[in-house]
């Protein structure tokens, strides 16, 4: 163990969370600012200019509201979930390549083989969160959320590890910078432009990937409990779930999880599906640290552009009923992407990919 | 008497859900192109934006007392205002009009005459009462102060904003 390598390690870290957590308010602010406009309203439009100072403010405010905890509460569970549900979040953001390399650095904290495990181990913890949160706060309604937000989990969980076996069927390799490696030598997954892009095979493989990337996304919009799956939190039915017994920076905690979750998941759809970070005709960053810059910003392009992909979805779609959510998951999404993973396996069997 | 509500049959392109789904993020994405574009004006931003030159005749601000073309109170401190005031948020303290003032024959003005605008309702029977058309509601609706002593419109306040009210009848000219 050298020191360069922790000091550098460090310093990934730190940069890198810090940018997360910056581009976590700004989602926020967004997701207020996109809503708003869907529903022909202005949104925060007075905190500094075109209210870009709203998320300051609001982190203000959490951070000076009185910390009030229930006397209800079963305190040690009532401290831990907002903890909880944050961790997971943040925690897989370690394996995602984020970027090519800045000054031969490898923009990734932890270029581990086992990638797309090491992400499924840690955000499934993520309901531990909102369970124990719901449970915690000794009351019906966060006790409903936390017992929907784990069946749900259950259920999406299945069609989200089934959908990405194809991706790996096809590149042979759990580590996720092979992933990125795979696409940019053969093609984004479900849009093959660059590579071997003439080849037929390659556009028929398309296929099972649009239906991976499609169940893949759904299943990510329901892990980070995403509208039309936000049965957990549910505002209308539940008056906001889970977290209806926390106030001030607890509360805030399940938000910034909530929402770091969102980046992380489109993150991964990102690293999966579209490239990571590469985009046609931009060269890594071996070229010079501009572009290891500009692979960067690609990526995190690539990551916003998802994310309001998520606020149009939500704004869109009504809720699903419960019932309707676990036929969703158990009798189409589970199915699909069982079928697909055979499809993949036979088209790959019979051309000899 | 138990209902049963009917359910539609759906075909199978219906059942995937998937063109309804298109369909309506097409439809928020239009919202949301015509927002960022400004082709929808919808919301008005109130302290930049006003809807003052739009108020009707009839909108019921602030209460205010106003003053006749000859420049007097028209206001005789009757309390007719003060007692039939719902939220009793008007105060008045009478006094004398001396004998060798131009308008002796009216004997009593308003020697003090507050509302309280903490309580006013902006009902509109202070007006309503009034025999002598002396007190108006007025299109002021933004009445805001830091403590409660602000809130309590004086009677020079209540003249400022009231002002000069013009082609209302004049019954204590010296001719009549």
């Amino acid at each position: 163990m050298d020191y360069a390598f922790i000091g550098i390690s460090f310093l990934k870290i730190v940069g890198l969370l810090a940018f997360v957590l910056g581009l976590m308010n700004y989602a926020v602010y967004a997701e207020r600012r996109v809503s708003a406009l869907m529903q022909d309203r202005l949104g925060p439009n007075r905190v500094g200019f075109a209210g870009l100072l709203q998320p300051i403010a609001d982190a203000g405010k959490f951070l000076l509201k009185e910390q009030f905890t229930p006397a209800h509460v079963n305190k040690l569970y009532y401290f831990l979930a907002p903890c909880l549900a944050m961790m997971p979040a943040v925690i897989t953001l370690s394996v995602l390549p984020f970027g090519s390399t800045l000054f031969g650095v490898p923009m990734v904290i932890a270029d581990i083989n086992v990638g797309i495990l090491f992400i499924f181990a840690i955000a499934s913890l993520g309901v531990y969160g909102i369970v124990l949160g719901g449970w915690a706060s000794n009351s019906k309604y966060p006790f409903l959320g936390g017992v929907r937000s784990s069946s749900q989990m259950i259920s999406y969980e299945l069609s989200l590890g089934l959908a990405v076996i194809p991706v790996f069927l096809l590149v042979g390799n759990l580590r996720l910078t092979s992933v990125v490696q795979y696409q940019i030598d053969h093609g984004w997954l479900v849009a093959p432009f660059v590579g071997d892009w003439t080849n037929p095979v390659k556009w028929l493989l398309a296929i099972p990937m649009l239906i991976s990337f499609v169940v893949f996304t759904i299943a990510i919009l329901a892990e980070t409990n995403r509208l039309p799956f936000d049965l957990p939190e549910a505002e209308q039915e539940l008056a906001g779930g889970y977290h209806t017994e926390y106030a001030s920076m607890k509360f805030g905690l399940f938000f910034l999880g909530e929402y770091i979750a969102m980046i992380t998941g489109s993150g991964i759809i990102t690293t999966l599906f579209l490239g990571g970070w590469h985009f046609p005709g931009i060269p890594d960053g071996s070229h010079g640290w501009i572009f290891g810059l500009i692979n960067i910003a690609i990526f995190f392009a690539k990551v916003c552009a998802l994310i309001f992909f998520m606020m149009w979805i939500r704004w869109t779609l009504p809720r699903f009923r419960w019932d309707q959510l676990m036929r969703l998951g158990w009798l189409f999404f589970f199915e699909i992407a069982l079928v697909n993973i055979f499809l993949v396996a036979i088209i790959l069997a019979y051309f000899k990919l | 008497m138990a209902i049963t509500v009917p359910r539609p049959n759906l075909n199978w392109r219906e059942r995937m859900f998937l063109p309804a789904i298109a369909a309506g993020l097409a439809i928020t994405i239009k919202h949301f192109k015509n927002m960022i574009f400004r082709r929808t004006k919808v919301t008005m931003e109130y302290p930049e934006e006003k809807w003052d030159p739009n108020l009707p005749d009839h909108y019921r601000g602030a209460p205010a007392l106003v003053r006749d073309t000859d420049g007097r109170v028209r206001c005789v401190a009757c309390q007719l205002c003060e007692f039939i005031c719902p939220p009793r948020a008007i105060k008045i303290i009478p006094g004398e009009i001396s004998k060798n003032d131009r308008f002796a024959k009216v004997e009593k003005y308003p020697n003090e005459f507050d509302i309280d605008m903490v309580r006013c309702i902006y009902c509109g029977m202070c007006e309503e009462v009034c025999p002598e058309q002396a007190i108006y509601l007025r299109k002021d609706y933004a009445i805001t102060g830091f403590t409660r002593e602000d809130m309590v419109h004086h009677k020079d306040k209540l003249l400022e904003i009231g002002g000069v009210m013009h082609g209302v009848v004049l019954k204590w000219n010296q001719k009549k």
